[in-house]
């Protein structure tokens, strides 16, 4: 296994990184990169801000009419 | 999720459940509120037309509804509704005669988020921009950039929506998400891995 990794390459790993499914072998290349690499660490950051942001995307209430449309069904089943 | 925020959900989960079986109507409410948008954004990944995926939707809650008394909290009540809900919609889908089975709807491409950033060597050309905000405490209050992620999120091939709407926007693990799926695990990490690599470029579009 290559014992440095490029700055593309990186890139494509960034998943299984963030993870945690990656050999120790290569998850310290990874590291060892990141260490000098300040663009690869700009970038995992901002991967991982994606990924909290994404975290708090906001719930849609339901739209008035789908929910009372709904309450009507669920009632006339009970009644059933 | 982290372990705290699991435990706290799966209690949520108890008194949400107890509240409805009680028949509490704000219950009933909150549930919706919480989970239907996300359910209609899934049912689309299965079935594309907006109409049917309501219905599809409208079908999963009468289920869940009537099915709640028998829910044992093994799993999340969030992966017990999408789990029924996957079902129903692959059903569905079958029946509109417009299933293409998951695994060819494509999607685990390379569809190029990143290409020329990098020169022959690998090492970045065009480096990642620094974004005007990065926390993401601050950037979820930014509306307009919201607006974005959830927009770029719509053109996502529907596989990866799939994913990454039920790993980062839901919060459900992967084993969770591969039960709901019927995919592979491997598959999985490539479709979400696709998928934020793109959304992550959105970001820095719109950031940057």
């Amino acid at each position: 296994m290559k014992a440095m990794l490029t700055c593309a390459e990186v890139t494509e790993l960034v998943t299984s990184y963030l993870e945690g499914e990656m050999a120790w072998r290569r998850r310290v290349a990874f590291r060892l990169h990141l260490g000098w690499c300040r663009h690869c660490r700009a970038y995992l950051r901002q991967m991982r801000s994606t990924v909290r942001v994404l975290g708090r995307v906001p719930d849609e209430p339901i739209p008035t009419e789908v929910r009372d449309e709904l309450a009507r069904r669920l009632a006339a089943m009970r009644k059933k | 999720m982290s372990q705290d925020s699991k435990r706290a959900r799966a209690g949520d989960d108890g008194v949400l459940v107890a509240r409805l079986i009680a028949g509490e109507a704000s219950a009933f409410g909150e549930l919706v509120d919480r989970y239907h948008a996300r359910m209609v954004r899934i049912a689309m990944g299965f079935v594309a037309d907006r109409t049917v995926a309501e219905e599809v939707v409208q079908d999963t809650w009468l289920v869940v509804m009537t099915g709640l008394e028998g829910f044992e909290g093994r799993s999340s009540l969030a992966t017990w509704i999408y789990r029924i809900l996957a079902n129903r919609a692959r059903t569905r889908a079958v029946r509109e005669r417009r299933s293409v089975p998951f695994s060819a709807l494509g999607g685990d491409d390379d569809d190029g988020a990143l290409a020329g950033r990098f020169d022959e060597v690998g090492h970045w050309s065009s480096p990642p921009r620094g974004w005007e905000v990065e926390d993401p405490e601050k950037l979820c209050l930014r509306r307009e950039a919201m607006e974005v992620l959830k927009r770029a999120m719509d053109t996502l091939p529907a596989n990866q929506r799939l994913v990454v709407m039920l790993r980062d926007v839901e919060g459900l693990e992967a084993d969770e998400v591969c039960n709901i799926l019927e995919v592979t695990e491997t598959n999985q990490r490539v479709l979400l891995h696709r998928a934020r690599t793109r959304l992550r470029t959105v970001l820095e579009e719109h950031l940057g």
